[in-house]
């Protein structure tokens, strides 16, 4: 499961990913990381069965959490099934299903935005 | 040996016993019953594609005003369409760009609302005559308000086209898509098996005066494209169909991030089975054709060819390229392209839709694709850099730097290692910033180490937008050793733009 940490100035600069690993004994990926002088945002993927425990770690620490649900949305209105936004994917979310429509699995997606770039038809944006 | 004529198939269509297949299916109706049983078998196979095709437009006739304008110009939406015709035709080209929004929206999108019956703004502007008096107009119309909406399209239905990569550095922004560095992905386009031109490779069936699906309408060829090249299976058609029938669904604005706005048109051809040859033509696969891998990393006319591919390989999702796997998207739809092959199968079957022959074939021989004519000599990197360059060792001081730059007047010090090869470069600015934090030891600590370099041989024009790109004022040129040869800066450009 995906969630979006989001990290004021003032306790960035704390190991807080590492504080939680140690503390809570769980493997965390990082699948992107943005810190800015306004403070960091950063997309963890945990296992299901650890998510209560660790997203609560984190909130201990004063850090905001969202679940990253659906973090991309599609309008299939304007999508026309070109799938030019296949090859700029970084994980590898977007594919055609047989019919040549395209799919996405989400819960590989890291917001990184590169397909809404990529979208002629301006049919992609990143969730919130 | 079977052979049709095209009253015969018209007369089975308006007899409900015409039997029409698409492209796709007619590979395994040749394989099973033999290019002649096919003829007997199939009288029409129709064709799709649908993609970004610039060169696309529309004539629009607005109506007179009163007191009437001829106008001098005139935006739609804030899009500017061309006015050198009589007093209220414009052309809105799917490229042009807003100049509110710029290239999230243009012509295309001005064209993709006409149809979808939104409304539009106008504004147009007149020098004032003694006929058309009004100098002003302000206006908001839809497509039902005006006279023709003519889509009118130089340059449509490319017969194959190229696979963009990108073995730069750097991330590029074309109209074949975003292309990553270091070939990151590939992009292409048309439609491969279903390629209305592949399908009659010799244009048999096709040229002025082809009836064909137009985003939805009823439209027609009326001759060849322009940079029509049937010698390398690049064949081109200039099309026009009435807007006002067209589908909103294959008229749609399209926006390449940082190349600009574009128009996705929808066409189909019917290719009316009348012999073998026809028959056999039309049995194409994926597997059999064959197009180019360019590396859009060089901005020159001749990209370098990295490899040849079928539309099967890269309808896979994934092609090698040097010894890299590298993801393959298409800029065009083939779910669509699917989608107009099959409406105008049901057309035909429901005798909506007539093909019909050429008055002229489209030319399958003796057009050549041109490069453009330059007068003079274009300038090269070599022509205008400075060859006499003070270089550093590397490893030598701040103190020493700023020494070479005082005596020698310039801003840039490229640095070199004991073997001549740039390592690095110093600017003026670099030793202020180093005595401002006291840093005044070694080089090395303060230099820029992944420095932008030119070739000689390059145009001066991308190394002024390599200079522009990276917000620089001069780069040095350095040979195939990395060894420093000149070096250019944004001055001695200015220059030359200056002697123009």
């Amino acid at each position: 499961m995906k969630f979006i940490l989001h990290a004021t100035t003032e306790i960035t600069s704390k190991p807080l990913i590492a504080e939680v690993i140690l503390e809570t004994g769980t493997l965390l990926n990082i699948d992107r990381a943005d810190v800015k002088s306004s403070g960091g945002e950063v997309v963890i993927d945990v296992d299901q069965d650890r998510y209560d425990i660790v997203t609560a770690a984190f909130k201990k620490r004063g850090v905001t959490i969202t679940p990253l649900e659906q973090p991309i949305i599609k309008d299939d209105d304007e999508c026309v099934n070109c799938g030019a936004c296949i090859s700029v994917c970084p994980t590898g979310v977007i594919s055609f299903n047989d019919d040549w429509t395209v799919q996405m699995e989400i819960a590989r997606c890291v917001q990184c935005g590169a397909c809404v770039t990529m979208c002629p038809q301006g049919a992609l944006m990143v969730g919130k | 040996m079977s052979e049709k004529t095209i009253q015969d198939i018209n007369a089975k269509i308006a007899d409900g016993s015409v039997h029409v297949v698409t492209a796709e299916e007619m590979p395994g109706i040749v394989a099973e019953l033999g290019a002649d049983g096919a003829v007997r078998e199939v009288d029409i196979v129709t064709t799709g594609t649908f993609g970004a095709m610039c060169s696309s437009g529309a004539f629009l006739n607005l109506g007179h005003s009163d007191p009437p304008i001829k106008m001098q110009k005139v935006w739609f939406n804030d899009v500017e369409a061309y006015t050198g015709l009589a007093a209220i035709d414009a052309y809105m080209g799917a490229t042009q760009l807003s100049e509110t929004r710029g290239m999230e929206y243009g012509g295309g999108h001005v064209i993709e609302d006409l149809v979808a019956g939104r409304s539009v703004d106008i504004h147009a502007t007149a020098y004032g005559t003694d006929c058309y008096p009004r100098k002003l107009l302000d206006t908001t119309v839809t497509i039902d308000d005006i006279n023709q909406a003519t889509m009118f399209n130089p340059r449509n239905g490319y017969q194959k086209y190229n696979v963009a990569t990108n073995c730069s550095e750097r991330t590029l922004y074309t109209y074949m898509g975003t292309l990553l560095p270091d070939r990151g992905n590939a992009t292409y386009s048309a439609a491969g098996v279903l390629s209305p031109l592949y399908n009659d490779p010799t244009y048999q069936t096709i040229g002025v005066g082809s009836r064909i699906f137009l985003s939805g309408a009823q439209g027609y060829i009326t001759g060849q494209g322009t940079q029509h090249d049937p010698t390398n299976n690049f064949a081109t058609i200039m099309v026009q169909g009435d807007m006002k029938q067209m589908d909103p669904k294959y008229v749609r604005g399209a926006t390449f991030h940082g190349y600009g706005t574009s128009l996705y048109v929808g066409i189909g051809i019917p290719i009316p089975i009348l012999n073998a040859d026809i028959a056999r033509a039309t049995a194409i696969t994926d597997a059999d054709i064959t197009t180019n891998v360019l590396d859009y990393g060089v901005a020159r006319r001749a990209r370098p060819v990295l490899r040849q591919v079928t539309y099967e390989e890269l309808k896979s999702g994934m092609i090698d390229i040097n010894g890299k796997e590298v993801t393959t998207s298409p800029m065009s739809s083939f779910h669509d392209a699917r989608a107009i092959a099959g409406e105008l199968k049901e057309w035909i079957q429901k005798g909506k839709f007539y093909p019909t022959l050429p008055v002229e074939n489209l030319p399958n021989t003796g057009v050549v694709f041109k490069p453009m004519k330059q007068m003079g000599e274009q300038p090269s990197v070599a022509d205008v850099m400075a060859q006499r360059v003070t270089t550093i060792r590397q490893g030598l001081t701040v103190e020493d730097a700023a020494r070479a730059i005082t005596e020698g007047n310039f801003n840039h010090l490229p640095v070199v290692s004991d073997e001549d090869k740039l390592v690095g470069i110093i600017t003026a600015w670099d030793i202020a910033k180093a005595v401002a934090k006291s840093k005044r030891d070694k080089l090395d600590d303060i230099m820029t180490r992944n420095v932008v370099t030119a070739d000689a041989s390059e145009p001066v024009d991308t190394a002024a937008r390599k200079l522009e790109l990276h917000n620089i004022s001069a780069m040095p040129v350095v040979n195939k050793h990395s060894k420093v040869v000149g070096i250019i800066t944004s001055d001695d450009i200015s220059k030359l733009v200056a002697r123009r």
